[in-house]
């Protein structure tokens, strides 16, 4: 609750700030970018970037609002992953417990390519 | 009394399939001949009444008959009439009778058509049974279509407005056809390994081929669709529920190509045979995270822990079973073939090698949330960042090597006559990429990579199809599926790199701009469809001082649902897509428009339709030639007579 009041301040302050986008084209660039990094918690799979909902039209300003005090992306991001977990987050982070996410596609691939290598070289072995 | 009808059609249809599994599988043994001929009836049998139950629902969603739960639930009486007919798939229950009416088809399919030796085709209709009698019992018990409701309410809940589109009335069917059109192969390899059958991928081709074509235009017609409803102007979101399509079609994909050298020269025997397995386990899998409830999206209908369950534990027994089938027999169908390492089968297998890591990123991404939430309570989002960095990669290092399959040798390949050959090829993908970097700005390089692998792949495939004019049909056809994969290859990367978008809150008369175009907004009207009610942007694409035409995107509201959707207005060149979409309302007759120009995207789904058409002629080249290949027809002869 505390965080959704926090939230609601926030925005207004920052509609009043911001608009809806920025008229520096590298910022608004960079803004767009970020804003596809981020999932909308309240939809289904989509970024706050595509999203209808109030609550990512809520984000959207606050990660302008970021931008336009002068943080970073990382901190950006730091921040909401603070506040709401690595679910925010539409690329995960690699560590400890997404380590198997992104190396099985490539251990398959690995292991695919020793097989096909053993039933080439076997294919080639029995030829009479 | 066309409820009661149609509740005792599926009774009829489930003694049907239970005889159907019991003397299918008994006619397994050479010398029940008796059986085999029982089995056939019984198929036809079900499929009569699974006809007749799903005649029965559709007439009571024409007519709506509100006493009748379902389709006082997902129809009502304003709705159109192809709605109200596609209503009959638009929820849990009628689309699970779908599903049977399609493996009834495809089961009797098998039963009149199916080649190979008698003993196969007896033990694949036999497992289609088995398949049957699960799939009823699921409908008897936990989803049965026909509950009666009293009193009949005067007026039906209607279908979730997202659901009243062309594109989501086939799109369904679409899926289900390649989804259980897989079961048919799934029943051929276990039926292979129960008789010892060594051709049985030569009888399973023709399904193998059928499902993969529906599964294409399938998963086609829900980009599409998702492209021109949702308003984002995506066409692709990595959402479970698509990833759930996507993965038996690179399955199945791998399939047809693995089966190619099973067929041509008896390597990959055993191999072939898994990913059958695989693929429609996957198609089962799938279901069950769109029907569970596990993916909440607008596919699943009705989350009930029953219904999960059961489809878990029929899962769990489909592909346990025959992977238990696999373990005891698979050794009995082993065969060396041999082959150089340089050859059409090296191709063949390093294909698979990739579109099964493929398969496994999806199958990762998808997963792997719902368990690391279900072990440790940590939720995580595997979103499309993730599926560039593994997905892309290993599907690009696919599509460099596809050229070169067909131009290699079966047994053995000569590499440098096939590199040879391919030079003009390699000329076009130079020139794509080329006149990409000199005409189109922003440069990019992923685009650049993309236009020239799709030059590749469309030069190699004009080089097939013009030096093999006459010749096999099924070289052709692969020719026309591999330009297909560049012609959509050239969508996305186009879509991706180029797209330009616009954001405005625009009052009347007032103009904007998205990438060459300039619109001018002339307000907006409310206008009555058949069953909602819709604000209709006008804008008005300028040409100079002159309109040049019309665009009118809708936000619709629909009454009886009490939903609204947007509705896009797109104009197409062929070559760009102007998209058009109407925001809320700012007040002051100010409404927020977006807007985006997407080069290329129409050759998404093209590219899509190519492949189909590959399939398609694939299809009907096989049917003409009836006669079997020699090796095989020896072996299904040797099988027939033991």
């Amino acid at each position: 609750m505390k965080t959704l009041a926090f939230l609601l301040l926030m925005t207004l302050s920052a509609a009043a700030a911001v608009g809806e986008s920025f008229s520096d084209p590298a910022m608004e660039a960079r803004a767009r970018d970020l804003q596809r990094q981020l999932r909308c918690l309240v939809c289904q799979g989509e970024s706050i970037d595509e999203s209808g909902a109030d609550f990512a039209a809520d984000m959207r300003h606050l990660v302008r609002t970021q931008m336009a005090e002068g943080k970073s992306d990382a901190q950006i991001q730091d921040y909401l992953v603070a506040r709401y977990g690595d679910f925010i987050l539409m690329k995960p982070p690699v560590q400890p417990n997404t380590w198997l996410l992104w190396l099985a596609p490539f251990v398959v691939l690995g292991a695919g390519g020793a097989v096909a290598w053993v039933t080439v070289k076997k294919a080639a072995a029995a030829k009479g | 009394m066309t409820g009661e009808l149609g509740q005792v059609a599926l009774c009829f249809a489930l003694a049907l399939s239970l005889v159907m599994a019991g003397a299918g599988l008994a006619g397994v043994r050479q010398a029940n001949a008796a059986a085999r001929g029982i089995a056939v009836s019984a198929t036809l049998g079900l499929l009569v009444f699974t006809a007749l139950a799903f005649g029965a629902l559709t007439y009571a969603y024409v007519t709506s008959d509100f006493s009748i739960q379902t389709v006082a639930n997902n129809s009502n009486t304003l709705k159109p009439l192809i709605y109200r007919i596609s209503g009959v798939w638009g929820n849990h229950e009628g689309s699970m009778l779908l599903w049977l009416l399609v493996l009834a088809l495809y089961a009797a399919l098998v039963a009149l058509l199916g080649r190979g030796g008698p003993r196969l085709t007896s033990g694949a209709v036999g497992l289609q049974g088995l398949l049957a009698v699960a799939f009823l019992l699921f409908i008897l018990f936990t989803s049965t279509p026909f509950l009666r409701l009293d009193p009949a309410p005067f007026e039906g809940a209607g279908l979730n407005p997202l659901l009243q589109d062309i594109g989501l009335a086939l799109h369904p069917p679409m899926l289900y056809a390649g989804y259980v059109g897989l079961s048919a192969s799934f029943a051929y390899a276990a039926a292979a390994l129960m008789v010892g059958e060594r051709g049985w991928a030569r009888a399973a081709r023709p399904f193998m081929l059928l499902a993969w074509i529906a599964l294409t235009c399938g998963i086609a017609l829900g980009s599409w669709w998702a492209y021109y409803e949702l308003g984002w102007g995506g066409f692709w979101f990595w959402d479970p529920v698509e990833n759930a399509s996507l993965m038996p079609w690179l399955i199945a994909t791998a399939l047809l190509h693995s089966a190619l050298a099973t067929e041509r020269s008896g390597a990959f025997r055993t191999w072939s045979l898994l990913l059958a397995i695989t693929g429609f386990s996957l198609s089962l899998i799938g279901t069950f995270l769109v029907r569970s409830g596990v993916l909440s999206s607008v596919h699943s209908f009705a989350s009930d822990p029953a219904r999960g369950f059961f489809i878990m534990v029929l899962i769990a027994l489909a592909i346990g079973g025959a992977l238990a089938l696999f373990a005891l027999r698979a050794h009995t169908l082993q065969g060396g073939a041999s082959f150089e390492p340089v050859s059409r089968e090296t191709t063949l297998l390093l294909n698979n090698v990739f579109l099964v890591a493929a398969c496994a990123c999806v199958f990762v991404g998808t997963l792997y949330p719902l368990v690391l939430d279900a072990v440790s309570g940590t939720k995580i989002s595997v979103g499309p960042p993730y599926y560039a960095l593994t997905f892309a990669p290993i599907f690009f290092a696919l599509l460099l090597l596809v050229p070169l399959g067909p131009r290699l040798g079966w047994k053995r390949g000569d590499l440098k006559a096939a590199w040879r050959a391919l030079y003009p090829a390699l000329g076009l993908a130079g020139v794509a990429a080329l006149a990409v970097l000199a005409l189109i700005s922003p440069r990019t390089v992923t685009a650049t990579l993309a236009f020239a692998v799709a030059g590749w792949l469309i030069g190699a495939s004009l080089l097939d199809i013009r030096k093999r004019k006459g010749a096999r049909a099924s070289a052709f056809a692969a020719a026309l599926a591999h330009a297909g994969l560049g012609v959509t290859l050239m969508g996305v990367a186009g879509t991706t790199a180029w797209r330009s978008e616009a954001l405005e809150v625009l009052g009347p008369g007032q103009t904007m701009q998205v990438g060459p175009y300039i619109l001018r907004f002339d307000g907006v009207a409310r206008v009555e469809g058949p069953n909602y009610i819709a604000d209709q942007g006008r804008l008005a694409l300028m040409d100079g001082g002159k309109v040049k035409a019309m665009l009118r995107p809708e936000q619709r509201f629909y009454p009886a649902e009490n939903q609204s959707v947007s509705d896009t207005a797109i104009r197409t060149t062929g070559l760009r897509d102007l998209y058009v979409a109407l925001g809320d309302d700012r007040g002051q007759g100010r409404f927020a428009i977006r807007a985006y120009v997407s080069p290329l995207a129409p050759f998404i789904w093209l590219g899509g339709l190519v492949m189909a058409l590959g399939g398609i002629l694939s299809l009907f080249g096989r049917l003409r030639l009836r006669a079997p290949a020699p090796e095989d027809a020896a072996e299904s002869q040797a099988q027939a007579a033991e």
